[in-house]
């Protein structure tokens, strides 16, 4: 158990030391995408062929979290502490370990499978989120503790009061990162500010966006980094009580989270007295039962609850009236992620990234067709073009980008002219699209874009909760309208619906997602009117 | 004043409405000497004519002859009126959307029938069904809506009347579906 | 949780100055002064869910539309129920409504007596803007009084909340989600077979159509007792104060 600031040093020196111990590293990326590659078989091979070869003292095999660079997976990474050198290797399947570690031995280079750290694909990021993704055994508290963590969470209890820690996330600017951009200092002073016995912290790790897999990463990678900030959270307001909520098609986050809770717990860093004050601060894991929609603050905590995760009418908000009735503050997994280094190093420090208005960075999940796949953490403000091209590498195949859809299913569909507006908030929403968590789907001139906005429709109908009419026979209506223009037997008639059912749905149903879920439908129709009016039949 | 030239059609329905016409009794003399029925179950002219100012539609539409009809209507007729839930709604009609074309005629000519000469089902003559049974307006554009089933005569003669004065039937108090 | 003390609230409906207590809702003081807006789902003595947004009402200032059954009331606010859009939007939701299962009135047993086909001349709906949907649900005849035909039910839920907060059985939910959401008994059992359903018989009388209906009786006798939940609720809340 540990209650001082010392301690907590004490833990990290030791840990430092253990490490330099050996003076290199073998970093296997152990994220979702490497382990559905192999990597599990690749980490133990590689500790074997190591070991084998007796160098198990000068090198360590570590598994870490997802690097990004996932479309070049399973990558494995050699660091060389005493050169302060980084080999990287992609593209690695288990038959490749034997000449991974023959090279290592002799001093070469496996040059077929290198790949360069100085890719624009890297330069071009700016990791605070993810600044031990790939680096950090996400199995190892101590690890975390030795690259700062738990250190801000300990400094607040000890050093600042909650009014003190709230005012460095208000003055950091950071906004809810699951997509409303609701800024979160001002979300926790509401809190704060009612008075109530019970109060909860819940975080949102129900990602559940197609092409999204921003918070699945850091759940994976860093775990401990979503725990302290939820504990900054629940000092920061009074609560002693948090759930963070993972869909359950996330087994390796919710392990991670787990194994990661525990050996917090043991450490005294979450129960009761933490630091040796009387903050109190306990964690649960909750599991999504894997549908879309409990993702929306309201039906995430009626899920929490135990009942049927629908979503209910705001207000009363969740800071009146949220988990089991009491003030309660849900933010996203990448949210929390934040908080640390912000009290760590001040909000003022994180304002200084990105926009005025958009402060700091965002992860973003590049996929469909784009040269790199993967994540990636940008300031915000950078343009959409920017982290398309420099950093996601450019559209393949030499075929011409169409659209990209950002905010999911319920986001909006930006078309090529339109790839030079810088990625904030607001600027995202001028074009009738959002933030959303952080998913980018990339989409090449191949496609036709009425099937794109088919896909996300049709993805909304059956996500549906079926509580409200307009979400629940609208989404189907729209389906099935856009069944007849992928087919090319719409009328005029139908174009008129589809345009009289976007409006209904978007500004009469019941909870956001409903009224989201025209989006795709609305911004396609906005910018590729031309591609509807071809699926007009001439009768 | 030139009579105004009115049709009325029983596509797929019971003719139940058409039978709700004649119940606005005397009160047809009345319409009569306003209107000329022009094409009509009620008259015997074979073809669909031209230049029609009304055409009243009683009957959803279950056949390709009944969407080649309606389509006819539509280009010579100024104003439609479609009467009756079966031709708002599909009502009774389109009930066979849960079924499907085979399971009807399978019920109907083997099933129920007493006897069934052809030993199969009648394809000849007889216009094909749809697979889906459709209200009106979901193939062509409608002016007047007037529901119930059958639509009471109080309602028919009141959107007639309406209608002969320029206005927009209003009917609301007369009907709704299933009246 | 916040407990405000109930204070009198003054605020505007549709132009006129109307008072309400604090903790009521839109509706509520629209009723009591006899200002009618439409509802559905909403039933009195149940818990308001705003699902089938028949009471979406503007208030002046905000460009979302709340339902008039959840909202509470605001000193000062200015709440309008009869906007052209307010309108517009209700009458193509009751479409989807009809569109969305088989609402065939002619062979209805709640012929008449129906609330869904009373909103319709209500709201002067007399087709519907979007496509009918038909879809195919088998009903279930098997209670020896009661029948259930999912065919003609809108999900309004007040079955189900009335089962789970008057009766207390919570026999009945929802299985599925979006389009295919249907009310179970159970988990899914036939009516007859259903172990936590007392046959008390509520879920008939505040069904709005003819989803719920009595075994035997004709379209004429088919007629709800929707005072039954308020009778009921005022009968407990005497016995207690006794």
């Amino acid at each position: 158990m540990i209650h001082t600031l010392e301690e907590l040093e004490e833990i990290a020196e030791a840990k430092r030391e253990k490490d330099s111990e050996t003076k290199e590293e073998l970093r296997v990326c152990i994220g979702s995408s490497c382990l559905s590659l192999g990597a599990d078989q690749i980490e133990k091979d590689l500790k074997e062929e190591i070991s084998c070869r007796g160098l198990k003292d000068k090198c360590k095999v570590k598994g870490v979290g997802c690097n990004g660079l996932c479309s070049a997976g399973v990558l494995v990474s050699h660091i060389d502490r005493e050169k302060n050198s980084e080999t990287m290797y992609g593209n690695l399947g288990t038959s490749d370990i034997k000449s991974v570690a023959e090279a290592y031995e002799s001093g070469t280079i496996l040059k077929e499978k290198l790949l360069d750290p100085h890719d624009p694909f890297f330069l071009n990021q700016e990791k605070i989120v993810l600044e031990n993704a790939g680096y950090i055994d996400p199995n190892d508290i101590e690890d975390y503790i030795a690259h700062d963590g738990y250190f801000a969470l300990f400094n607040a209890i000890i050093e600042l009061s909650a009014e003190e820690v709230i005012a460095e996330v208000k003055k950091s600017g950071l906004r809810g990162r699951g997509g409303g951009g609701y800024p979160v200092g001002l979300k926790w002073e509401t809190v704060a500010k009612v008075d109530s016995e019970q109060k909860y912290i819940v975080c949102n790790g129900d990602e559940g966006d197609p092409g999204a897999f921003m918070d699945r990463a850091i759940m994976e990678a860093d775990p401990h980094r979503v725990i302290e900030g939820m504990a900054l959270a629940g000092f920061a307001c009074g609560a002693n009580k948090g759930y963070v909520y993972v869909r359950a098609e996330y087994p390796i986050a919710v392990e991670k989270l787990n194994k990661a809770i525990k050996q917090a717990k043991r450490l005294g860093i979450l129960g009761q007295n933490i630091a040796g004050s009387n903050f109190s601060f306990d964690l649960e894991v909750r599991l999504g039962g894997g549908a879309f929609v409990c993702g929306e603050a309201t039906a995430l905590v009626t899920s929490i609850e135990g009942n049927r995760g629908n979503p209910r009418q705001k207000p009363p908000h969740l800071s009146d009236y949220g988990l089991w009735g009491e003030p309660t503050i849900l933010n996203n997994v990448e949210s929390f992620a934040n908080i640390a280094p912000i009290i760590r190093k001040g909000g003022a420090w994180y304002a200084g990234f990105g926009t005025e208005k958009s402060p700091g960075t965002k992860v973003f999940a590049l996929s469909g067709h784009v040269k790199n796949t993967g994540l990636v953490e940008v300031p915000m403000g950078m343009s959409l073009r920017d982290i398309i091209y420099k950093v996601g590498g450019g559209v393949p195949e030499g075929k011409k980008l169409k659209v990209v859809q950002t905010g999911g299913p319920s986001g909006g569909c930006i078309p090529e002219h339109l790839l030079d507006i810088p990625v904030d908030y607001d600027s995202l929403k001028s074009v009738g699209s959002m933030m959303g968590s952080g998913g980018m789907i990339v989409t090449d001139d191949s496609q036709s874009i009425v099937e794109v906005a088919r896909f996300f429709v049709e993805f909304c109908a059956s996500e549906s909760c079926g509580k409200c009419v307009p979400c629940r026979v609208g989404t189907t209506e729209l389906t099935n309208i856009l069944d007849k223009f992928v087919a090319k037997t719409a009328t005029k008639e139908d174009l008129i619906l589809l345009q009289d059912l976007c409006t209904v749905v978007k500004e009469t149903s019941l909870c956001g997602l409903g009224q989201a879920a025209p989006n795709p439908v609305i911004t396609t129709l906005k910018y590729f009117e031309d591609e509807y009016l071809e699926a007009i039949k001439n009768d | 004043m030139s009579k105004v030239r009115v049709a009325t059609i029983w596509l797929d329905g019971c003719s139940g409405c058409h039978m709700s016409f004649l119940d606005m009794d005397e009160r047809l003399v009345e319409i009569a000497e306003k209107i000329d029925v022009v094409y009509s179950p009620y008259v015997d002219t074979k073809e669909f004519p031209g230049d029609v100012d009304l055409t009243i539609v009683e009957g959803a539409l279950s056949t390709d002859h009944d969407i080649t009809m309606i389509k006819k209507i539509r280009k010579n007729s100024k104003k439609i009126m479609a009467l009756g839930d079966c031709a708002i709604t599909g009502n009774v009609s389109a009930m066979k959307n849960l079924s499907g074309s085979e399971a009807v005629l399978q019920r109907g000519y083997f099933e129920l029938a007493d006897e069934n000469k052809l030993g199969r089902v009648p394809s000849e003559v007889v216009p094909k069904l749809l697979d889906t049974v459709h209200p009106l307006h979901e193939i062509v554009p409608i002016d007047f809506y007037v529901p119930g089933c059958p639509t009471p005569a109080d309602a028919i003669y009141k959107a007639i009347t309406d209608i002969l004065e320029g206005k927009e039937p209003d009917t609301k108090e007369l009907t709704r579906f299933g009246k | 949780m916040i407990r405000e003390k109930a204070r009198v609230k003054t605020f505007k409906i549709n132009g006129t100055d109307v008072t309400g207590k604090s903790n009521q809702t839109i509706l509520e003081v629209a009723n009591d002064h006899e200002i009618k807006i439409p509802t559905l789902c909403y039933m009195k003595g149940l818990s308001c869910v705003g699902a089938c947004r028949m009471c979406l009402v503007e208030i002046k200032g905000s460009h979302k539309l709340i339902p008039a059954c959840t909202g509470k009331i605001k000193e000062g606010m200015e709440v309008e129920t009869e906007t052209e859009s307010l309108k517009k939007h209700r009458k193509f939701i009751l479409s989807m409504i009809f569109a969305e299962r088989n609402h065939v009135c002619s062979v209805c047993v709640s012929n008449g007596h129906c609330e869904l086909q009373d909103m319709s001349v209500e709201l002067d709906m007399k087709h519907s803007s979007v496509p009918y949907i038909y879809p195919k649900f088998e009903v279930d005849a098997s209670h020896e009084r009661f029948v259930y035909d999912p065919n003609r039910c809108i999900v309004c839920t007040r079955c189900v909340r009335v089962c789970n907060e008057v009766e207390g059985a919570h026999a009945l939910d929802i299985i599925d989600r979006g389009i295919n959401s249907k009310i179970i008994h159970d988990m899914d059992e036939p009516w007859a077979l259903s172990e936590s359903c007392t046959s008390c018989g509520k879920c008939v009388q505040v069904c709005p159509t003819g989803t719920l209906t009595e075994k035997g009786v004709s379209s004429a006798e088919m007629v709800k007792k929707k005072s039954l939940i308020i009778d009921l609720l005022e009968a407990r809340e005497n016995r207690d104060r006794k």
